[in-house]
């Protein structure tokens, strides 16, 4: 098994007719036939859109068109930051169960509104501001490079994009592969939180293992430990090795990711890392290590 | 993107908010008629930096028995000695480091009689998602510290936004402030403002320490700062005017005007890597090996090879930096376009310091080509533990 997505999983692009759309429906449509089924765009409905390989997938004015027409049971949004609260709205409203936000730049207080409509709704976001979900050998969904994952028993979940690659070409290379990488996002206000997926992992048999990244900012990832901690106590545990990102940055600081700051005290890096190691989490000290400290934590 | 005290309260003032007459001051030749504008006799003399514990800060260039940033004066008289002494001065607070601020702008700002200092601020509250308030009669302190020695004195109110700011919140908030009479009402109208402003100009943060009952039983915004978001740019074209490019780091703006996400660090190995998790990862990775990062840097998913080559050039040009450290785990971000970036940067503007790549992704085997290819002298590393410890070694030798 793997999380959230696989090979039957059914996608609509909104802003696919963008370059980075585009760009990355081919990537998807290329990997082991990642099923990509339409496009949305207010004002091409009934075109078509071509890829450079000579692919082509319809454009349907709204998202509610495109999953009637398809069946779609996923959408990723391109769509720049200016409209990119509306589109995930709009798939909100389609009654889209999986909707993957990769726009990076999203205003917060436009998350404020979608996370409240978010709440009330049953649809699941992931981001915004994030690379993704990939289930390797079935389905990618966003920007994460292809190429550096193999098929495994590790569930892979990181606010950062870059990391996230980190964490699987490691497991990678250690042999242990992966059953699903997930990117949460760097955003303050977003969708889904660790917990969310951790509870996935530890729900899904072929996940053996967890690598969970956090960063500075929040306190999602002592939420995320206070979790696991609680699960473990009821016999529910995976060994887990965690990586917090952000020891040498300076409060009050934001670092790139909005979501990325010290501040009033709250979100340093000691913390988390104090919280992960008191819920049983292994901490590797180098972002170098997570496949090294997997393996050692795995040989027991 | 933050602003200075008097343009806070004038964007608070815009929306109907209650704080003192204020004139800024630019230059000692404004003094004048900011004095003429305010009734007096008493006055307030505030130095505008973006940085917090004014007050309680001291001048560089007096003597540690001067007064602080923000002074009280009784006479016109004591106004004007008060501005050429703070005016251009360095303003050092426990916010600045140790290097301090210039003064470069000074609030004058009618005195108001205080009855009680309250400490109220407006920010998006990320366990729950929503915009809520956090409220405390303790104001005029530094928040934090109330935080830590006395939690329950602290009240976040969250606001939910199909509903504002209702009549329970304000009944919540005048509880948390413990309001009554005069000042009670005067929150059924404040607490609304302060909420529409923050939304309708999409700040990230609005702090008001303190927020004042005065002796006459009415509220009054004593101090204001206020956080934008970067992020809601495109659609606040007026408030960004407001920002102060003096307060910022020359490399910082630089890089703003290419998109690219930077921030000055005190080390001396620079540092250019895509992914704002990986670049903190680096900073971390070199620390681990006992340096210290000179910058953050993260070019971003998309970048070119134009805005390759002024990150470059803004770490080369950094005095401080003894060497480079590019870090890429390609993934919308091509390793051929990062290693033109880096080919065309050293062209440009020369190398004397050692500098390592670590290519790994999306278009690896061109982008370490294109190095190969060049005559730029390049330290290859394998990955990224091999990496940090070859910038480190070559630093440190």
């Amino acid at each position: 098994m793997s999380i959230l997505i696989d090979k039957n999983t059914k996608i609509i692009v909104q802003g696919l007719t963008g370059k980075t759309g585009t760009f990355h429906t081919e990537q998807a449509l290329a990997y082991h036939g990642t099923q990509m089924v339409a496009g949305t765009h207010p004002k091409k409905g009934g075109t078509s859109w071509e890829g450079s390989g000579g692919e082509s997938l319809p454009i349907y004015t709204t998202v509610a068109d495109a999953k009637d027409a398809t069946g779609a049971n996923a959408s990723v949004i391109y769509v720049p930051p200016p409209g990119a609260a509306a589109a995930i709205e709009e798939a909100i409203d389609a009654e889209i169960p999986l909707i993957i936000a990769i726009t990076e730049g999203v205003p917060v207080l436009d998350m404020v509104r979608v996370k409240e409509k978010l709440d009330k709704s049953n649809s699941r976001l992931i981001g915004p501001n994030c690379p993704g979900v990939l289930t390797p050998d079935e389905c990618k969904i966003g920007i994460m490079p292809g190429s550096i994952f193999k098929r495994g028993s590790v569930g892979v979940l990181s606010r950062s994009g870059t990391l996230t690659y980190e964490a699987v070409f490691q497991t990678t290379n250690a042999g242990l592969g992966q059953t699903t990488a997930v990117g949460i996002g760097g955003d303050p206000v977003k969708g889904t939180e660790f917990i969310d997926i951790l509870e996935m992992f530890l729900a899904d048999d072929e996940t053996e293992s967890i690598i969970m990244i956090g960063e500075i900012g929040g306190t999602a990832e002592e939420d995320a430990a206070q979790f696991l901690a609680d699960e473990a106590k009821k016999g529910r545990s995976k060994p887990t090795v965690g990586f917090i990102a952000g020891v040498t940055a300076p409060p009050g600081r934001t670092m790139g990711h909005a979501g990325a700051v010290v501040s009033g005290g709250k979100g340093d890096a000691p913390s988390k890392i104090a919280a992960m190691e008191q819920a049983g989490i292994r901490v590797s000290p180098s972002p170098a290590k997570l496949g090294v400290t997997l393996t050692e934590l795995l040989k027991g | 993107m933050n602003i200075h005290e008097y343009q806070a309260k004038q964007v608070l003032k815009g929306f109907g908010a209650p704080v003192a007459q204020g004139v800024p001051i630019m230059s000692a030749s404004d003094v004048d008629a900011a004095i003429e504008a305010l009734p007096g006799p008493l006055y307030v003399v505030k130095s505008q930096i973006h940085a917090g514990g004014r007050g309680k800060g001291k001048f560089k260039e007096l003597g540690p028995d001067a007064a602080g940033g923000v002074r009280l004066a009784r006479s016109a008289e004591e106004v004007r000695s008060h501005v050429f002494e703070m005016l251009g001065n360095t303003l050092v607070t426990k916010q600045t480091g140790p290097d301090g601020k210039q003064v470069n702008r000074l609030y004058l700002e009618d005195g108001a009689d205080i009855a009680r200092e309250l400490y109220c601020s407006i920010l998006v509250n990320r366990e729950t998602g929503k915009v809520s308030f956090v409220a405390s009669t303790e104001g005029g302190m530094d928040i934090e510290t109330v935080a830590e020695e006395t939690p329950d004195k602290i009240h976040t109110i969250d606001v939910d936004g199909s509903d504002g700011v209702s009549d329970a919140v304000v009944a919540r908030l005048n509880d948390a402030f413990e309001l009554s009479g005069a000042a009670a009402e005067d929150g059924k109208s404040l607490f609304p403002i302060l909420y529409k402003a923050f939304l309708d100009t999409d700040m990230s943060m609005l702090e008001i320490n303190p927020l004042i009952v005065m002796t006459n039983g009415h509220l009054r915004v004593l101090d204001a700062k206020v956080s934008f978001d970067g992020n809601a740019e495109f659609r606040q074209a007026e408030i960004h005017k407001l920002r102060d490019l003096t307060e910022e780091d020359a490399k910082e703006i630089e890089a703003s005007k290419y998109d690219l996400a930077y921030v000055a660090l005190d080390g001396d190995i620079g540092c250019m890597v895509n992914g704002a998790g990986l670049a903190m990862a680096t900073m971390d990775i070199i620390k681990l090996y006992g340096a210290e990062p000179a910058n953050f840097l993260d070019v971003g998913g998309g970048a070119t090879t134009e805005k390759v080559t002024a990150a470059f050039k803004i770490i080369t040009a950094d005095p401080k930096v003894k060497g480079i450290l590019v870090n890429i785990f390609g993934g919308i971000m091509r390793c051929d376009t990062i290693a033109e970036g880096v080919v065309t940067a050293v062209k440009e503007v020369g190398l004397q310091v050692p500098l390592v790549v670590r290519l790994e992704g999306t278009k690896v085997a061109e982008g370490k080509a294109i190095l190969n290819n060049s005559d730029v002298d390049v330290v290859a590393a394998d990955d990224l533990d091999d990496a940090a410890q070859k910038i480190v070694k070559a630093v440190k030798g």
